[in-house]
């Protein structure tokens, strides 16, 4: 019986699947994934779709918040930039979504780098309060650039294809969705044993010592501010190109705050954690939005007190994790798993 | 230049309200170095519970303003309390992100109580303008002026000469010294947060007044972190400065600007200088210099 972790070199640490029951479920969640469309109505399948989206984007922030500790108030001002460029380049230059997309990728990575530009000069506070203005800019860019944006009438985006085949459904989108997850969530897991996700980790604890062992920090910093930004890019160019359409109103500043919840409730430092994040903060939404319509059944004219909910559910739960259990869901998973682990000589 | 003039003056007039709510928020941060970012919604909320007061109780408007004040207080001790002294001595970003949330929460509840219509405050201000001459302050503006400059005045003679307010600069420069001087630091602490929720909801009935008030006032409250960055975190002259700079600037660019690029440049313009001071100059006109560089 498995009694605790026992590591004997560092390969084993590095290692990313950390034992055999580790792998055991996760074939078990991959099989899962695989049989899911075919099983699921419309409207779950929906939901997986911006599940997915949602992982895509809270880890690439996590990536940047909670591994290398730069706050970013404006994650949701890169998604819109990615969205924004794959919509241009489908719909002016006729690019296929397949090339758009890590173009859409690139140029978002390319807006974060400019908007980490200060980070080497401020951090902290001043740092935070620059991607929040940047937030605001790039709001004031997608509404106001009209003849690139279109405004706030928006863009129509036409699904992505493979030869005559056209990804218009939501079990067909499932299939693109769940790859770039996979992509995205693999590459991060990957990236956070290796020499950047260490050297990231080294400037969040402590960015001096980590610039006397020899991390550049400009380099890294900005490579942080990037890897998120590229991200963020892929999330919303897949997430518009889901929704065939991108207006201004999809990356309003509480995208951004819901986003950075997803890090902070799912566990900051944790990939993993990201991913419980971006699943609960996805559902409770949709969970409230459908008791919204049971208390507008039963108890008409009421409905309207639940309307704001999902703000105040969403705050609540931000205060709550960071006061109570500040490593997010993640460490909760891993007490139950141990709970069940050790059982029955836990002590 | 009559409308240059114009366009100075009632930009001044809108610097004072700003002036005041960044005062808060660097009462808040001097004393707790915790920048809140919820005061937009103490600031709507005020301006609500203050309406709500007038309309509903036809009190007169001494008797609301003293129980706007009185509520700022008890949610200023309660917030810091409950919320954020659990978190004293965590991560930066723990600290930002649980006043976010915060705001998040009150914006919510806000939108419950009082729904997200937009609503007008009676007259309170008598409505004649003033003629300066060269240019005409309309009431509004005139009377949130001298509201704004008052309340501000009694906010820096508080920090200047009362006990209080030598504790609270005592524990702002050291809190360790200042607590062996015997100055009880959590009681500062709550201080601190009154004061800067009392600050911004002044803000936010003399911003209501103007404009009217709806549960998204509060963006205001993000605009005023301009104010703090080109003052400096920690100088409150540097933040009464700021305000009417910030102010001036924003309506300039509201009337030079705007045509340009069709409109809406009001509402962006401090976050645009609020980049290039964080390039140029981080700490401020008046900030101490004590950001690390590495």
């Amino acid at each position: 019986m498995r009694c605790g972790d026992f590591k004997e070199n560092y390969l084993q640490d590095e290692a990313i699947f950390q034992s055999l029951p580790v792998k055991f479920f996760l074939t078990l969640f991959f099989v899962f994934l695989l049989i899911f469309p075919f099983v699921a109505n419309a409207y779950l399948l929906y939901m997986a779709n911006m599940i997915g989206f949602a992982v895509i984007g809270a880890v690439g922030l996590n990536l940047l918040t909670g591994f290398t500790g730069q706050i970013s108030l404006g994650h949701s001002a890169f998604i819109g930039v990615g969205a924004y460029t794959s919509a241009i380049l489908i719909t002016r230059c006729g690019l296929s979504f397949w090339v758009s997309l890590p173009i859409a990728g690139l140029v978002s990575a390319l807006a974060g780098m400019i908007i980490g530009l200060p980070s080497f000069r401020v951090k902290g506070l001043y740092l935070c309060i620059a991607t929040l203005a940047s937030q605001f800019i790039f709001e004031f860019i997608f509404v106001h650039w009209e003849s690139m944006t279109n405004g706030i009438t928006g863009i129509h985006i036409p699904p992505p294809q493979i030869g005559s085949f056209k990804f218009a459904t939501e079990k067909d989108f499932y299939w693109i969705t769940l790859f770039f997850a996979v992509l995205a969530v693999g590459y991060a897991r990957n990236l956070v044993r290796s020499r950047m996700g260490r050297a990231f980790v080294a400037i969040r604890d402590r960015d001096l010592s980590a610039e006397i062992i020899g991390i550049n920090l400009l380099h890294y910093k900005l490579s942080s501010f990037a890897i998120s930004s590229f991200y963020a890019g892929i999330t919303g160019a897949l997430w518009m190109s889901f929704l065939k359409v991108v207006t201004p109103e999809h990356f309003p500043f509480i995208l951004s705050i819901q986003f950075l919840a997803m890090v902070i409730i799912g566990g900051m430092g944790s990939v993993l954690g990201s991913i419980f994040g971006a699943v609960f903060m996805t559902i409770v939404p949709e969970f409230l939005g459908y008791v919204t319509t049971v208390v507008k059944m039963q108890a008409p004219g009421y409905e309207q007190l639940f309307i704001p909910m999902k703000e105040v559910v969403f705050g609540g739960l931000i205060i709550v994790f960071l006061i109570f259990e500040p490593h997010g869901l993640a460490e909760i998973w891993n007490r139950v798993k141990s709970v069940f682990r050790l059982w029955p000589f836990s002590y | 230049m009559d409308i240059f003039l114009q366009i100075i003056v009632s930009g001044l007039a809108t610097g004072g309200v700003y002036g005041l709510i960044a005062l808060g928020l660097v009462l808040i941060y001097k004393a707790t170095s915790v920048l809140n970012l919820a005061m937009g919604e103490f600031m709507t909320i005020g301006a609500f519970i203050c309406l709500t007061v007038l309309t509903q109780f036809h009190a007169p408007f001494y008797v609301a303003f003293l129980f706007t004040l009185l509520f700022a207080f008890v949610l200023g001790v309660v917030v810091e309390r409950v919320i954020l002294r659990p978190l004293i001595g965590k991560p930066i970003i723990s600290v930002i992100m649980v006043t976010i949330g915060l705001g998040v929460v009150l914006r919510g509840l806000m939108y419950m109580i009082w729904t997200p219509v937009y609503r007008n405050f009676p007259d309170i201000f008598p409505p004649k303008p003033l003629n300066l001459g060269f240019a005409i302050v309309p009431s509004g503006l005139l009377w949130g002026f001298i509201f704004a400059v008052i309340g501000t005045l009694i906010f820096l003679s508080i920090f200047k000469f009362s006990r209080t307010g030598v504790a609270m600069r005592a524990t702002a420069n050291d809190q360790q010294a200042a607590q062996s001087m015997g100055i009880n630091v959590r009681w500062v602490f709550a201080l601190a947060w009154s004061f800067g929720a009392m600050a911004s909801v002044i803000g936010g009935i003399v911003i209501g007044n103007l404009s009217g008030i709806s549960v998204y006032m509060g963006d205001i409250g993000l605009r005023v972190l301009a104010v703090i960055i080109l003052g400096g975190m920690d100088s409150i002259g540097g933040a009464i400065l700021g305000g009417f700079i910030i102010g001036v600037l924003e309506n300039l660019a509201g009337f030079y600007i705007d045509p340009l690029v069709g409109g809406g440049i009001k509402n962006v313009a401090p976050f645009f200088i609020l980049v290039l001071i964080l390039v140029i100059r981080p700490y401020g006109l008046f900030g101490k210099k004590t950001i690390e560089r590495v």
